[in-house]
């Protein structure tokens, strides 16, 4: 019966290894798809960006948290909460810009690239980029446009994965006429 | 478990996506979903049995499958496995985690082969890996419960 020990301990691991092997096979059947690596970094961003319209309602759900206050409340949420739910890590948030619009989000280490390297010949491809999409969907959906994309990559060589944030705009709903 | 929410969604894109891309040809989507699938599969059962004990036999390795696997990936053993004692294995989900969130009716029942795809390929990566050759095919008559049945290969 040694096959039952410490299982519970590391269920938690096996499911993130679940979805990083299911991003590396959507990330190769992409890469087989698309000639070129801008494109597959647009796809991603879009799937991305699909996730991140259902995910929110989700998180929303589940971390039973407020509106923010401020731009720098939300950075700390993404942080603190979102990433800790859904990727198990905490990135630090730094290098805010002066205006308070723009910060970077600084991951030690990503999941998404735990079996990864990248081959030459795919020296443009953004690998996590679904990332970017996801922060973006979501925001969205809470009534902020902002810019995501990543400013390093470990994969690229790079000694951390930073991720720059800038808020654009407060998006204004626009109710349909005569429904107030 | 928070961190189911992102692999369901990812796996409903990449249908999405399959879907979207190729131009309407359903034989040729669901094998390129079984195909990511046995890819995964391969790797995640590596993982699994990293510090596992050797199985004693094929019906060993298939119990492994519903229970440790499936609880990896959907949370939930398989509620019931039935074998002929002569390579067919029969495993049955009675609520298969990929078919929950759609409408328990017959109305979409034609669309179900799209979400069993890439399971199938899971289950057949993850038997590859431990030696086991087989063809694995799923059916569903009544959502969201679905049986998988694994034909096995003699080598």
């Amino acid at each position: 019966m040694s096959r039952q020990s410490n299982r519970a301990t590391d269920s938690k691991k096996m499911n993130s290894e679940l979805f990083t092997l299911t991003y590396g096979a959507l990330v190769t059947q992409l890469c087989k798809d698309y000639e070129n690596d801008e494109e597959v970094n647009k796809q991603l961003d879009k799937m991305g960006y699909n996730i991140g319209v259902r995910l929110i309602e989700d998180f929303l759900a589940r971390s039973s948290i407020g509106r923010c206050q401020d731009f720098r409340e939300t950075a700390d949420v993404i942080a603190k909460v979102a990433f800790k739910m859904y990727l198990g890590i905490t990135p630090s948030v730094t290098n805010w810009s002066p205006a308070g619009d723009e910060f970077s989000l600084i991951l030690e280490n990503n999941p998404l690239v735990d079996f990864v390297e990248l081959p030459d010949n795919h020296s443009a491809l953004i690998y996590s980029n679904l990332l970017c999409g996801v922060l973006r969907g979501a925001l969205e959906m809470v009534q902020m446009a902002v810019d995501v994309k990543f400013a390093q990559d470990t994969l690229r060589g790079d000694s951390v994965t930073e991720i720059r944030m800038k808020f654009i705009k407060r998006i204004e709903e626009n109710l349909p006429a005569g429904d107030d | 478990m928070a961190d189911e929410a992102p692999f369901q969604l990812l796996h409903s894109e990449l249908i999405h996506y399959i879907y979207k891309s190729a131009d309407g040809e359903n034989g040729r989507n669901i094998t390129k979903l079984e195909n990511m699938g046995f890819r995964v599969g391969q790797g995640l059962i590596e993982r699994l049995t990293k510090d596992t004990a050797r199985f004693k036999d094929e019906l060993d390795i298939m119990k492994f499958v519903c229970k440790d696997f499936w609880t990896c990936v959907f949370k939930k053993q398989i509620d019931n496995l039935r074998t002929n004692h002569q390579g067919i294995y029969v495993l049955q989900d009675n609520k298969f985690r990929f078919l929950s969130h759609l409408s328990a009716g017959k109305q979409y029942l034609e669309h179900a082969p799209k979400y069993l795809a890439f399971t199938c390929g899971l289950v057949r990566g993850g038997l590859s890996s431990l030696g086991v050759k087989s063809i694995v095919t799923a059916e569903v008559s009544v959502m969201p419960s679905c049986k998988f049945q694994v034909m096995i290969q003699k080598m």
